[in-house]
């Protein structure tokens, strides 16, 4: 029953403007993606359980529900990859929005370019077709089933988070700098807003860490950025 | 050799002279410290003034009363003592001489006894042993004899000798009369004690021989009487003088406490307790006082509310109106974008239209970005995000993102760093929107020449300079150029695109790192811009490590003298 899918995506636009709404699908469609948009926070989640995109473009001042709460919300049923619009560049409404499970964000006015830049980074796949089994600390994760286990346990994980995880244990050895992180997972290429990684480490920890005060998977070296924890011994 | 050995700042003999300087400016501070209080107790405080004033007054005051009142007493005293012991010694030197002048006395062998049994009759009687003493001296005579020629004989203890002066035994033997002086009575073995001396001459006819006649009063009591009224006098004194100082105390106190207490609440006003009042009790002038700082306090309050009240509305708006713009701006910006890209469709005309629509979009958004950036300045709501910044990477990374503009103004950005790290904590993102705005500016207006970059540290600063040999500033400009939308040519400087807010941000961005950016030109010689960081957030910056005014240009050695003159290449170390 899986629809056909166009080669892009599907992407869902939460905004309540109606000509910037429909500029941005003009901008996507072009882009060869799908778009859809829904124009109030009330009816967002349910566009996702209808329209199943696979990235929601959300902005974050709607009348009615707010993009905050819509965000939350949608996170508790899925991993969707979801970027903010904002109007605000200030530090606590971008990690508000961030906390509350956006992937990343986009500052408005923004360029096109930039916009369709974000989405495809999103939407990439950090995979590959040869089966990869990868352990970092007590964890095990298995590449091409985009799972994480520990002892048997899967734990859930938002395509970034497994994304992230990914990349610190595919080498273990090294120490990754906020801005490598954000390059090599968000896809910028020029330095950009650490506070995203930070925001993210602290979600992925509150989900793979068995005490997230005392982490063991994602270890912070400080001053620099982020390792990968050692296995045990053991294993 | 021994002159170098002096001169040298490591040498035993300078060190030991350095620590003595030490000591001696620590002895001396130690010694200030005190004294430089207590003056300040005195500067500062109203009370202790008038409390040692009256203190100082009415002591000089006792003291000049005491000394009067004790001259009176003392006059008095002796006044009628010296009367009646001079009355006493008349009577005394004429009964003697009347005995004297009946006594049969035929040759020198009849006088001695004489004498004797004169002193006797003299003397005083049992009871009133302590009146008076009685000496005869002699014989005596006139002329220029000094020594009296004979003995002395003394009814009581007195030594004779010692007691009665030269100056009032010459006045006796030169001249009969009564003669008298104070001197201290000499008594053998005791000490001595104040007294009057009254002498007369006593002549013998017959022998033609004469005698010198003493009466020697104590004046024991009255020294006694005169020292309790001195002590009453010094003890009545010294309590008026405390009673005074702590009346001067307590009145000032009266009014100085409602004074002091009014400083308190007007320094609680002044750091933004707005809703601090002085308590009022009575009518007097002080509750007059009260009342009249609460009104001011009530129509400060009442004014800088509607001012907070009217900036608060304002930067609300400001940012609101930022905000509202931001979404239709999203969408044309986009429209406008898709007109670009297809503008190779379009005939000229609308071709060329859609790539200016394009560009003023740009210069439109990042207006906006700085209007926004300001206003949240005003509202000081700007938070500074920390981090440990290498201002030499920093300094090369924006020079290198600025390379390409650099290079279509055909001019290069030169980076001088120092090799030991320029640490300091800031916020990344400002420190490089600072860096980045004054960069961009030197080549801007660099009119195609180079511009030099310098990055240097000393033990509490960092700073990053940068140099363009444009067309400088004129006089007064170094300040002017940091003003909102200020231009220094409006006919010219459009063309360049900056929004006029890139400077005023970047000062507000060095101000909020506790920094000084400050500016120097000249006309002709171009610019330069220095920003001066604390190395640690919340430290101070004190010189900066790097120099304002560039060490090659020539106007340096006119203005600096020979000591600022520079040769070699313009290094930072």
């Amino acid at each position: 029953m899986e629809p056909v899918r166009t080669q892009r995506g599907r992407v869902l636009v939460v905004d309540d403007d109606s000509s910037l709404a429909e500029m941005l699908t003009i901008v996507l469609r072009n882009e060869g993606f799908e778009p859809r948009v829904c124009s109030t926070g009330d009816r967002a989640l349910a566009a996702v359980r209808d329209f199943r995109p696979d990235l929601v473009l959300l902005d974050l001042m709607l009348p009615g529900k707010d993009g905050v709460d819509v965000c939350r919300e949608v996170r508790n049923e899925s991993g969707v990859p979801i970027i903010m619009l904002t109007a605000k560049n200030d530090t606590v409404d971008i990690v508000v929005g961030l906390e509350s499970g956006a992937d990343d964000y986009v500052v408005k006015p923004f360029k096109p370019k930039e916009l369709v830049a974000r989405v495809r980074a999103r939407l990439r796949k950090f995979d590959g077709d040869v089966p990869e089994e990868l352990r970092i600390g007590d964890l095990s994760i298995d590449v091409a089933g985009h799972t994480v286990s520990r002892s048997g346990e899967r734990l859930s994980l938002t395509p970034l988070e497994f994304d992230l995880l990914v990349c610190l244990a595919r080498k273990p050895w090294q120490v990754f700098t906020r801005e490598v992180l954000l390059e090599q997972v968000w896809g910028y290429r020029h330095a950009a807003d650490t506070r995203l990684v930070n925001v993210h480490v602290q979600r992925l920890r509150s989900k793979v860490e068995i005490d997230p005060e005392n982490p063991q998977i994602v270890l912070t070296v400080r001053g620099v950025g982020y390792t990968a924890g050692e296995p045990p011994a053991a294993g | 050799m021994a002159h170098q050995v002096q001169r040298g700042a490591s040498s035993p003999l300078a060190q030991a002279g350095q620590r003595l300087d030490q000591a001696l400016v620590l002895a001396w501070r130690s010694l200030l410290t005190p004294v430089r209080s207590l003056v300040d107790v005195w500067r500062r405080s109203i009370q202790a003034r008038v409390v040692i004033g009256t203190l100082a007054l009415s002591a000089v005051l006792a003291l000049l009363a005491g000394w009067v009142l004790l001259r009176q007493v003392t006059e008095g005293l002796l006044d009628s003592k010296q009367q009646a012991s001079i009355a006493q010694a008349t009577v005394g030197a004429q009964t003697a001489q009347a005995r004297l002048d009946s006594a049969e006395i035929g040759s020198f062998f009849d006088v001695g006894p004489e004498i004797r049994k004169l002193i006797e009759v003299l003397s005083p009687s049992a009871e009133a042993q302590n009146d008076y003493d009685v000496v005869i001296i002699g014989p005596v005579s006139a002329g220029p004899a000094v020594q009296p020629t004979g003995g002395s004989l003394a009814s009581g203890q007195v030594d004779a000798a010692a007691t009665i002066s030269r100056g009032l035994m010459d006045a006796v033997r030169s001249s009969p009369g009564v003669y008298w002086s104070y001197a201290p009575i000499h008594q053998q073995g005791q000490s001595s004690i104040p007294g009057l001396v009254v002498g007369s001459q006593l002549q013998i006819s017959s022998t033609g021989q004469s005698y010198a006649l003493f009466y020697v009063f104590p004046l024991a009591e009255q020294q006694q009487t005169l020292s309790v009224v001195r002590s009453a006098l010094i003890t009545t004194g010294a309590l008026l003088v405390v009673l005074l100082g702590t009346i001067a105390w307590l009145v000032t106190r009266q009014v100085v406490t409602p004074v002091r207490l009014a400083r308190r609440i007007a320094e609680r006003l002044a750091a933004g307790h707005l809703e601090e009042r002085m308590q009022v009790r009575g009518e007097d002038d002080i509750a007059r006082l009260g009342t009249s700082f609460n009104q001011m306090a009530a129509s400060l309050q009442r004014q800088i509310r509607q001012l907070e009240e009217l900036s608060r509305v304002q930067r609300r708006f400001v940012a609101d109106v930022s905000h509202e713009l931001r979404t239709p701006l999203t969408t044309v910006r986009m429209a406008a974008d898709v007109l670009h890209d297809a503008k190779d469709d379009f005939d000229p005309v609308t071709a060329r239209s859609a790539e200016l629509l394009q560009g003023e979009l740009d210069r439109f958004e990042g207006l906006l970005t700085d209007l926004l950036e300001i206003s949240r300045f005003d509202a000081g709501v700007a938070v500074l995000d920390l981090s440990e910044v290498d201002l030499g990477d920093l300094a090369r990374r924006v020079a290198d993102s600025t390379a390409a503009l650099a290079a279509q103004r055909g001019s290069t950005v030169r980076v001088r760093v120092p090799d030991e790290p320029c640490v300091t904590t800031a916020d990344v993102r400002r420190l490089e929107r600072i860096a980045r705005n004054l960069i961009v500016n030197a080549i801007n207006y660099g009119n195609g020449h180079d511009v030099d970059v310098a990055v240097a540290r000393s033990e509490d600063a960092v700073a990053l300079s940068v140099r363009d040999f444009g067309i400088g500033l004129k006089r007064g400009e170094d300040t002017l150029v940091f003003n909102r939308f200020w231009r220094a040519d409006p006919a010219r400087d459009r063309t360049h695109g900056g929004t006029g807010l890139g400077l005023s941000i970047a000062v507000e961005d060095t101000v909020l790192h506790g920094g000084r950016l400050d500016a120097w030109g000249a006309p002709g010689r171009g610019s330069v811009f220095r920003l001066t960081l604390p190395r640690r957030a919340g430290g101070r910056v004190g010189e900066s490590p790097l120099p304002l005014q560039p060490l090659d240009d020539e106007q340096t050695a006119t203005v600096g003298g020979p000591y600022a003159r520079f040769s070699g290449p313009r290094g930072v170390r």
